[in-house]
């Protein structure tokens, strides 16, 4: 089997803190050997990467489509795509013929996460064993949380058994209700139907409690509260096994960004205000928030560009996921080792995943990245299937240089 | 033009003219958030002279004939529709108005499409009422002519609130630092908005009062104060603003009953003698007697402007239909 090297980088490895200038080498699809001390010895292919950052494929636990070749160019190696389909995935053979079809066509590692509850009507327990068994990494209702108590309550303890995680939407359906921005200021001067920041910390106490009844693992989807970020610190605190995510457009927008009723800053939960801004960078920062992720929605302008409360929640989130994430390591309010760890070691434990890590023997799936590349975001050029993203002409530092899934080159961005 | 020869003219050739070196610095009117006092000023001033105008017994003025005025309702209006219809028709302008069960919505065709089709037809004027706040503003986006909001969700309804300053004006002689008590459904009401930031801009002080349920998150953030008490809110009042109980948007249960609401918040001669003597009672009409304000408050010719209100209303859409499209001919801003 041919090796090939990728030499001079900057190995980035939040699972073994390793970081360090070297040699990564990988044959068969799979890391042969990482570190300074790793040598060019019978590689028939040497890429210099010059000094750019060799970290994990970023792992991306939350898309609601597949969407390949954005994730590639984005740096993620493995997708992992809600239970929100057309056909919700509530049973084992969606599941199946998703990792079948993503493995014939797919670039990148594509894994779905499988309904909570059956049709996510959030009422009967969905078939969570056969769909594990088929390749579901974790359950959720998605946008939905599970509002009867005692059904989640049943979920988490049969859930525990086949030790699946159960991924719960952080906000209370009654009191979101109609909403479709923050509940504060500029809703109350639009004329637009609020969110408040309650329904997802009532939400996130309830199901923290029923977690530590349970001994159970619950995370949270989407953390965009200083409130919501500090009943999951407090949780953490008493001992529950939760964990909780957050996306890039929380960390970089406010509730200012849907002035003049722009749709494409609309995603659900709601952009919040500049101290709940801060809080989640914070979050991110002691650990209370444990992973990022892309909450990659590509949405057509047909139902986009709609009066605010008709038009869809969400984003086109892969191809600027790693650089709004950077956002704050270039600020000096994160180290880069703790953002990428949120995007790759962390998730991949989360769902039971084997990659996340360069360690010897593990997938070889990487990113290769310069951190301090300058561009543009410009929509236009995105290889998503939609190009809605509130982020065009948004000037952000770190680009992808190349993308590797199972040792072979996925994206490569410019030449070197 | 001479008086002469309005005589002789089937029309009346009004001399209304923005003062020198005022123009209306937009394309379309959207909302009173973010307009000037100056350019309320002359929107105001203008309607004034239509006021004159539409007393005598020729009211038609041909300043704007050939120009095509649209009215879109995408939501049921009586008044508004007409008053928008009339004050076109004044003006000289061939109006037509459309509703939603003519219109292609119905058939699932878009905003946006409608606007193309719209905009295909060169109107001059387009007035649009929608059940979605921030609807107008986007097909707005969309429009070569001017687009004026009739009415948008819980958004705005700036002629409303213009129609509702110059009643004030005229009876109280200003706006600066009179007592304006907006009280009765302000989460679900454009009107309040609209209200708010016009009034507030020309520096009266704004209260609102209503039940905790029917304020909006924040509210005291947009220079208003806010009161749940109508004995506080209405206290030494210049001017007391009533809103219709939007009862068809009431499902969320926001209040236990009608009769509770009237006990409560619905204006009453008892409730409204903590105001000035001088009182102006006001709403945007329809009124819901015995909910939110009581038959004998409503009809006290001494007080309730409620009448004058829809007079101001035709004057204020002639003043904004005449300044936006000599905008437009003028060569405005874009």
């Amino acid at each position: 089997m041919s090796i090939t090297a990728y030499t001079n980088a900057r190995l980035m490895d939040p699972a073994s803190g390793l970081d360090e200038i070297g040699t990564l080498t990988v044959e068969d699809g799979r890391i042969l050997a990482v570190g300074a001390a790793a040598t060019t010895t019978g590689a028939s292919h040497i890429v210099d990467c010059k000094g750019r950052v060799l970290a994990p494929g970023l792992v991306d636990m939350r898309a609601h489509q597949v969407d390949t070749d954005a994730a590639a160019a984005g740096g993620i190696t493995t997708v992992v795509l809600q239970p929100d389909q057309t056909t919700v995935i509530d049973t084992d053979a969606p599941v199946e013929r998703i990792r079948r079809r993503a493995k014939d066509y797919s670039s990148v590692r594509v894994y779905p996460m499988g309904a909570a509850t059956k049709g996510m009507h959030g009422e009967e327990i969905a078939e969570i064993g056969q769909m594990q068994e088929a390749g579901a990494v974790a359950f959720t209702d998605c946008r939905r949380a599970i509002a009867n108590a005692q059904v989640l309550r049943r979920l988490l303890e049969y859930a525990n058994y086949f030790g699946a995680l159960i991924v719960q939407f952080p906000e209370e359906g009654s009191l979101a209700a109609s909403g479709v921005a923050h509940e504060g200021e500029v809703a109350t001067r639009l004329g637009l139907a609020g969110v408040p920041v309650e329904a997802e910390v009532i939400q996130i106490e309830r199901d923290a409690r029923l977690a530590e009844m349970t001994d159970s693992r619950l995370h949270f989807a989407l953390i965009s509260s200083a409130a919501g970020v500090e009943a999951v610190r407090a949780a953490k605190k008493r001992g529950a096994r939760v964990t909780a995510a957050t996306a890039p457009h929380y960390l970089h927008l406010n509730e200012n960004a849907v002035e003049g009723y722009r749709t494409f800053a609309k995603v659900s939960p709601p952009l919040r205000t500049e101290e709940d801004r801060k809080a989640l960078i914070d979050g991110i920062k002691d650990g209370t928030i444990d992973v990022i992720v892309s909450d990659h929605d590509p949405r057509s302008e047909d139902v986009k560009r709609l009066p605010f409360a008709q038009a869809s929640a969400g984003i086109s989130a892969f191809e600027t996921l790693l650089p709004l994430a950077l956002a704050p390591v270039h600020a000096g309010s994160l180290d880069l080792m703790t953002v990428l760890k949120a995007m790759t070691f962390t998730p991949a434990k989360l769902l039971g995943l084997s990659s996340g890590t360069l360690n010897v023997g593990a997938n070889a799936d990487f990113v290769i990245f310069d951190p301090a590349k300058p561009w543009r975001v410009d929509r236009s050029a995105f290889l998503s299937k939609a190009r809605n993203t509130p982020f065009d002409t948004l000037p952000v530092q770190g680009r992808v240089w190349r993308t590797i899934v199972a040792g072979k080159p996925v994206y490569t961005g410019e030449p070197s | 033009m001479s008086t002469k020869s309005s005589d002789h003219d089937p029309y009346v050739r009004a001399e209304i003219a923005p003062p020198s070196g005022i123009a209306f610095p937009h394309k379309h009117l959207l909302g009173t958030w973010g307009l000037d006092p100056t350019t309320i000023q002359h929107l105001l001033d203008t309607a004034d002279r239509y006021v004159d105008q539409n007393r005598r017994a020729q009211k038609t003025t041909p300043i704007c004939a050939g120009l095509t005025q649209i009215n879109l309702f995408f939501e049921n209006s009586t008044r508004t529709l007409m008053s928008f219809e009339i004050a076109g028709k004044r003006l000289g302008m061939d109006t037509i108005s459309m509703s939603t069960g003519t219109s292609s919505i119905k058939k699932g065709e878009t905003l946006l499409d409608t606007a193309a089709t719209l905009n295909a037809m060169h109107p001059d004027v387009l007035v649009m009422r929608h059940a979605d706040s921030g609807a107008v503003k986007l097909l707005s986006e969309k429009m070569s002519c001017a687009v004026i909001n009739a009415g948008d969700g819980r958004s705005e309804h700036p002629t409303q609130a213009l129609l509702d300053a110059l009643t004030i004006r005229r009876r109280k002689g200003k706006l600066h630092g009179q007592i304006i008590a907006i009280s009765g459904d302000i989460t679900h009401s454009r009107v309040a908005r609209s209200n708010i930031y016009l009034l507030t801009a020309m520096g009266a002080r704004v209260r609102l009062v209503a039940p905790p349920t029917l304020l909006p998150k924040d509210v005291d953030r947009l220079g208003v104060e806010v009161y749940t008490r109508m004995d506080e809110g209405l206290k030494d009042a210049d001017v007391v603003m009533m809103l219709r109980l939007q009862q068809e948007r009431m499902q969320g249960g926001f209040l236990p009953s009608l009769r509770e609401y009237y006990q409560f918040w619905g204006l009453t001669r008892d409730k409204l003698a903590v105001a000035k003597d001088d009182v102006l009672v006001m709403h945007p009409g329809p009124m819901n007697r015995g909910v939110e304000i009581a038959s004998d408050v409503a009809d006290d010719f001494d007080r309730s402007a409620i009448e004058e209100q829809v007079e101001m209303g035709v004057a204020v859409r002639m003043a904004c239909l005449d300044i936006l499209t000599r905008n437009l001919r003028e060569g405005g801003e874009a």
